[in-house]
């Protein structure tokens, strides 16, 4: 089990328990958190599930894939710390991640 | 004439012949028709990877699976896009690239030099404008009255956000839509006499456009062309005229066909499927959830093709390096196994943007933002309007397999009471 916080765009902030193993997108939908569109469903091919993950977090994920910076990269807004929340696993040691939610979803 | 004779004598049952390597569904007049759906419904259950051994446009697979053509779009390293992105091949006489249809590096520098126009920010920023331009069309046309949607509604409003878009003489934006219809047009269609004249216009849409370049460059702009000529990946592309016109035609096409037929698809669907109208009616953010919906149930680009380049294996059929793969986007968006009751149209699915009309990957649809907005925009500002938008003809539709649209609808509107 991980907490994961989660700060809309406006500041409004929601902390939510998610499983091991489900993905920081799923945690969010489930949760109903707006702000993720995740129109491919998880399957890492669209960017509408875009996050920026806070900084003091990011060393803590597994390292971006080529495909991952692929399609961050379709992205005009893309940040040093953008992530698509699909491709990050939740799990014991990120318990406690602070998840920005970008203006929009490209 | 010769064409409605063509096709009524025809045997569209797909059933009526053997699944085999002569099955084909790469024909524009079965789309004509609107009789697809029982050869793709028939390919998804009996040879859902599937191997055409003959057509006009030589031979092809046909992938009909959701799941097996999101991983087609997936795999850009193995399905190429490289050299055109239709079924039908590019004209070795006259290539035209464009973004669209390459790899990975010049793919991504390309595409990141235009999307920032369609980015969500600028389209906020649009927005205001688009709204202005619908009104102008809805409040000229007339009440109990039959009318062609396509050419009053559809057209007229694409070709205006496009000429928006680049930025482009607004009296002259008429030559946007005739661009537009020229370049995909099927060679049956009748939209061009000859691969000529075909090229003679197109040459004149790269001259006039070569002008708006030359005014531009060196003077940053929001517009696509000042974009183009100003940008660090493509301020040179002037010197590669046909990769200038290859990526004009790209766009073009891109952000007009598409939202036209969507536009007029919305107004069939909600005809054949009335309940779904009166849910609309008594909630209007349901527009929301019907535009992504409309989008879906229309599949405005009926497909996109690749080219693998290894030998692959697909839902365990043998794809040799250098076959054509076809990814039959409109025959995903009706595979039960991924959406629900799918050749039905619902405005208030869960998941409505779980589709394949944009695609998935790296070449995922650039405008696919704009494109909603605009049909959202459109369906707000007719609600507000009119009591009921009553489809009182036939559809004539496109003779193509790759456009998937509407040459004619005839409607009449019912004023609010």
């Amino acid at each position: 089990m991980a907490t994961i916080k989660f700060v809309q765009f406006d500041g409004t902030e929601e902390a939510v328990e998610a499983e091991n193993g489900t993905s920081l997108m799923n945690a969010a939908f489930d949760n109903g958190i707006a702000g993720i569109d995740a129109d491919c469903g998880g399957e890492c091919s669209c960017a509408t599930c875009h996050v920026l993950v806070d900084e003091a977090w990011l060393s803590k994920l597994a390292p971006i894939t080529e495909q991952e910076d692929s399609m961050l990269d379709l992205n005009p807004d893309r940040a040093t710390n953008s992530r698509l929340s699909c491709q990050i696993p939740v799990s014991d040691e990120i318990s406690g991640i602070v998840i920005q939610m970008p203006e929009f979803q490209y | 004439m010769s064409e409605a004779v063509n096709n009524e004598e025809r045997n569209f049952d797909p059933y009526a012949i053997p699944m085999d390597d002569k099955f084909n569904v790469a024909d524009g007049f079965l789309f004509e028709a609107d009789e697809q759906w029982k050869w793709f419904e028939r390919l998804r259950n009996e040879a859902p990877v599937h191997y055409c051994s003959e057509s006009e446009f030589g031979p092809y697979w046909s992938v009909t699976k959701f799941e097996d053509i999101m991983h087609v779009d997936k795999n850009h390293g193995i399905y190429s896009s490289e050299g055109g992105i239709t079924i039908v091949d590019q004209d070795e006489d006259f290539p035209l690239p464009m973004f669209i249809a390459m790899d990975p590096p010049t793919h991504d520098v390309q595409r990141k030099t235009v999307s920032p126009v369609v980015a969500p920010m600028n389209l906020a920023k649009m927005e205001g404008l688009i709204r202005q331009r619908v009104c102008t069309i809805l409040d000229g046309l007339p009440i109990g009255e039959e009318f062609d949607w396509v050419n009053r509604v559809s057209i007229e409003l694409t070709t205006q956000m496009l000429a928006t878009l680049f930025d482009f003489p607004f009296e002259d934006r008429a030559k946007l839509t005739r661009w537009s219809d020229l370049a995909t047009a099927d060679e049956n269609s009748g939209i061009v006499d000859s691969e000529d004249q075909r090229r003679e216009e197109l040459m004149e849409c790269l001259t006039y456009f070569g002008r708006l370049w030359q005014e531009r460059a060196g003077k940053p702009g929001d517009d696509l062309i000042s974009m183009l000529a100003n940008g660090e990946s493509t301020k040179d592309m002037l010197d590669r005229p046909a990769e200038y016109l290859g990526n004009l035609i790209l766009l073009i096409v891109g952000g007009n066909d598409t939202t036209r037929n969507s536009l007029t698809g919305g107004v069939l669907a909600l005809n054949q499927f009335p309940a779904e109208f009166d849910k609309l009616k008594a909630n209007h953010d349901l527009i929301n959830s019907m535009v992504p919906e409309i989008i879906r149930w229309q599949t405005p680009l009926a497909h996109m093709r690749r080219i693998a380049l290894e030998d692959t294996i697909l839902n365990g059929q043998k794809i040799k390096k250098g076959d054509k793969v076809v990814m039959w986007y409109i025959s995903g968006n009706r595979d039960e196994d991924a959406i629900e009751q799918p050749n039905d149209f619902i405005i208030d699915r869960e998941k409505p943007r779980h589709h394949l009309s944009f695609g998935f990957g790296i070449h995922r649809c650039m405008g696919n933002r704009l494109g909603e907005m605009q049909l959202r925009v459109a369906w707000e500002e007719i609600l507000k309007r009119f009591d009921r938008v009553e489809v009182v003809g036939e559809p004539k539709r496109v003779i193509s397999a790759f456009v998937k649209g509407y040459t004619e609808l005839p409607v009449i509107l019912h004023a609010k009471k």
